[in-house]
């Protein structure tokens, strides 16, 4: 498909309605899971988490301590999906998880901001799928979506597609930066026009990140572009989902709206951090019956 | 498939073996002895046993309203009766639990829906009543307006708690007295109701509870009450009008429908298709102003088609009582037995009819969400209300032509427009002769907006300012 072509389909799908979508997110964050099924429902989410660090003041030494939670989050929890670091930070992550089958995630394109030429972003991702990154999470330009140059926006991610070879792309669509739902479908099916083998809400650092209306919207964009193309892309919300019962309400969603298919680590993921230690004490508390609490989990 | 858990609801309400009628403030017996069986449709057993109500108690109800309303609650300023308004409000968001279970365990209908919906509507109908309680001169129904009197109310069995906020509300705030008939099958959260009022310390004989069937329903309105207000089908409708034509009883009835809900090519699919869904299977569709024929435009047919099945297979049909059920048990064996007789029509007529797959409890009352496409105009189920979760699906080329089958029905409640489109909202709901119109959206409710219908479902609004009317010498 070219540039324009894909331009001219997004324009012309229908809207979205805002108070409709926002309605029925809600109503599905009023299920309740409880017992078995949360017990289920705690150890799924675990193992759809991609456990992220993206500071500053990362080091090779809390990369590590990050490593060896996700693979070993709790006595009898199952291991995260992937660990998600900068690029200078693949190798050390990659070195720690070799042979764990949890997968290293580089953000990658000048994240979060994205605000860096072209040739530079392909080459930050060349470099961390180098360094051994398994998936790619890269951000789309904002900028040049907003300004109404789709084209750009689709040849940007094509190449960082390509860029990323046979690494998985997650391109991160800063939901909270296009503000409207129009805006997240359409920037949806421009990326998964484009190559995206996920479509992820946000990159964590501006003021609105994941929401569930949000994460919804893009549930339905990844049902029906698989109904008409036949291809599956899978969906991350990223952050500000930090305790067990939002991830329930997620999760709730996938199954309601996505079904099957796409429960499971390959298809949907949590982009989260102290999420994490929230899901292991309500882990505890139901194996062993007792309340958990922070002593009882480990400090990142 | 990530199964929940059953999540029932855990709180019990004491739900007594027998409840009396309430008269003048106290629970009595039928003077004749008179009880019937209350059902749980959920199961098909006996729930309790309530007094009937027959034209000896109906007399006395109505003497002792007319007495309360002769020496206590018509002279009562309107300040004072605010409060007692506020009281009841508040009790009932007390107690609105247990209400929400009663309900449910009585009508049939999910918890989900009584806790989110009924009790707090209800609750929300009295405190916007309460407010108007001595507010009744600026309603701009002139300076000063009067009470009516003694008020007959007899209301359904789809919203029992709701319904009775909607008639008690308004009656009680402008200063009239009430004798309200609880559906047969339905009378739980009346008589809940009538224990609610005496604990506020309502004078006695403001509110009178009488249950029975339609013999009661025909005393009340016969007996020498002011007004009749009445909520239910047409048909009844009609044989109450005859009956006090010619008396100075006035009267406002709120009847049947037969809903379009349009949907155009522009429209936001997956939230017209959840509208859609809620139009017509919110409350099994026992609802009268559900939107039973869905009108889509031909282009999109197929693929509103597509989602709309694929949104019916995910809801959850069950126990009505686990908080995860979408869709609950019909109300009576009578109604199931409609239910089935006019999807029957349906399918000897030729239209097409689809339902999910899934298992249904084998005892009590239950339907399965069924659509209908193939439909034709000329069709009983495109032209009869069937009040179940049965959807009638017949398609359009253009907005006169949907707006054309929209108004081609005896009714007149409600109808649904979807569209991006402002100008084309307007244009349409412009044009379709109906009580409400709901844009983009589909069973709003609030205590503020007036509801009622035109053409064969009625008159008269209830709700807001124009609600007032009703119950008002005006």
């Amino acid at each position: 498909m070219s540039g324009a072509e894909a331009a001219s389909l997004v324009r012309s799908l229908p809207g979205v309605d805002a108070v409709g979508l926002e309605a029925r997110a809600a109503s599905l964050g009023t299920r309740s899971v409880k017992k078995d099924s949360k017990a289920r429902a705690i150890d799924l989410a675990i193992s759809m988490i991609d456990l992220t660090t993206l500071e500053g003041a990362d080091t090779p030494g809390k990369v590590r301590t990050l490593c060896a939670k996700a693979v070993r989050p709790d006595p009898g929890a199952p291991p995260v999906a992937a660990v998600c670091v900068y690029p200078s930070m693949v190798a050390t992550a990659a070195e720690a998880l070799r042979g764990t089958g949890v997968k290293v995630a580089s953000v990658a394109t000048g994240f979060p901001a994205g605000q860096v030429p072209l040739e530079v972003r392909l080459n930050d991702t060349e470099a961390a799928v180098k360094a051994g990154a398994d998936e790619i999470d890269m951000v789309v330009n904002r900028g040049a979506f907003l300004s109404g140059d789709l084209e750009r926006v689709f040849h940007e991610i094509k190449a960082v597609k390509a860029a990323a070879a046979e690494a998985r792309l997650k391109v991160i669509l800063e939901t909270g930066e296009l503000v409207t739902y129009d805006n997240v479908r359409r920037a949806s099916f421009l990326a998964m026009h484009a190559g995206a083998d996920f479509i992820k809400t946000s990159t964590g650092k501006v003021g609105v990140n994941a929401t569930l209306p949000v994460t919804l919207l893009m549930m339905q964009a990844v049902r029906d572009f698989r109904a008409a193309t036949g291809t599956q892309v899978g969906v991350k919300p990223a952050g500000g989902i930090r305790n067990t019962k939002d991830a329930i309400k997620y999760l709730v969603c996938v199954n309601e709206v996505l079904g099957d298919d796409w429960l499971s680590d390959h298809w949907f993921r949590f982009g989260a951090s102290s999420l994490l230690n929230d899901l292991l004490m309500q882990r505890q508390k139901l194996t062993t019956g007792r309340y958990s609490g922070p002593d009882y989990v480990t400090v990142d | 498939m990530f199964e929940y858990a059953p999540a029932p609801e855990s709180t019990r309400p004491d739900i007594k073996e027998h409840y009396g009628l309430f008269i003048d403030g106290k629970f009595v017996e039928a003077e004749d002895g008179a009880s019937f069986t209350s059902v749980n449709p959920a199961d098909g057993r006996a729930l309790f046993t309530v007094a009937e109500a027959g034209r000896a108690d109906v007399e006395a109800a109505v003497d002792a309203a007319r007495r309360a309303f002769e020496t206590v609650w018509g002279p009562m300023s309107g300040a004072e009766r605010g409060k007692y308004l506020f009281r009841i409000a508040r009790l009932l968001q007390e107690r609105a639990r247990e209400f929400a279970v009663a309900e449910s365990i009585d009508n049939g209908k999910p918890i989900k829906e009584t806790r989110d919906f009924d009790v707090p509507t209800a609750a929300q109908h009295f405190f916007y009543h309460a407010g108007w309680a001595d507010k009744l001169d600026y309603a701009g129904l002139g300076a000063d307006p009067r009470p009516l009197g003694v008020v007959g109310q007899v209301i359904p069995w789809n919203f029992p708690l709701l319904m009775l906020a909607w008639k008690i509300g308004p009656a009680l705030a402008c200063g009239n007295t009430v004798v309200l008939k609880p559906a047969e099958t339905t009378p739980l959260t009346a008589v809940m109701f009538a224990e609610l009022c005496a604990e506020a310390e309502l004078p006695p004989g403001v509110v009178n509870i009488l249950p029975g069937a339609g013999a009661t329903g025909a005393a009340l309105v016969h007996s020498p009450v002011d007004k009749v207000a009445f909520t239910g089908s047409t048909a009844v409708g009609r044989e109450i009008a005859k009956a006090v034509a010619g008396t100075k009883k006035r009267l406002t009835l709120e009847l049947g429908g037969k809903a379009a809900n349009i949907v155009y090519d522009d429209a936001a699919l997956d939230q017209a298709v959840e509208g859609v869904v809620n139009g017509i299977f919110f409350n099994q569709g026992h609802v009268c102003c559900a939107g039973s024929r869905l009108l889509v435009q031909e282009s999109i047919a197929a693929e509103v088609l597509d989602r709309l099945k694929d949104r019916v297979s995910t809801l959850r049909i069950g126990d009505p009582l686990d908080k995860n059920t979408d869709v609950g048990a019909i109300n009576s064996a009578e109604q199931l037995t409609r239910i089935q007789e006019l999807t029957a029509a349906g399918t000897a007529e030729g239209a097409e009819p689809w339902q999910p797959e899934c298992e249904l409890p084998e005892q009590g009352f239950w339907f399965r969400p069924t659509v209908f496409t193939e439909v034709q105009q000329s069709m009983r189920i495109a032209r009869e209300e069937i009040f179940g979760p049965v959807l009638s699906v017949l398609t359009f080329r253009t907005p006169d032509e949907a707006v054309k089958k929209a108004n081609n029905t005896p009714y007149g409640l409600s109808a649904g427009v979807w569209t991006e489109k402002g100008s084309k909202i307007l244009w349409t709901a412009e044009r379709l002769r109906a009580g409400v119109v709901w844009a983009n959206t589909f069973n709003q409710f609030d205590a503020a907006s007036p509801f009622g219908g035109v053409k064969e479902s009625g008159y008269g609004r209830e709700g807001g300012r124009q609600g007032l009317e009703a119950y008002l010498d005006v």
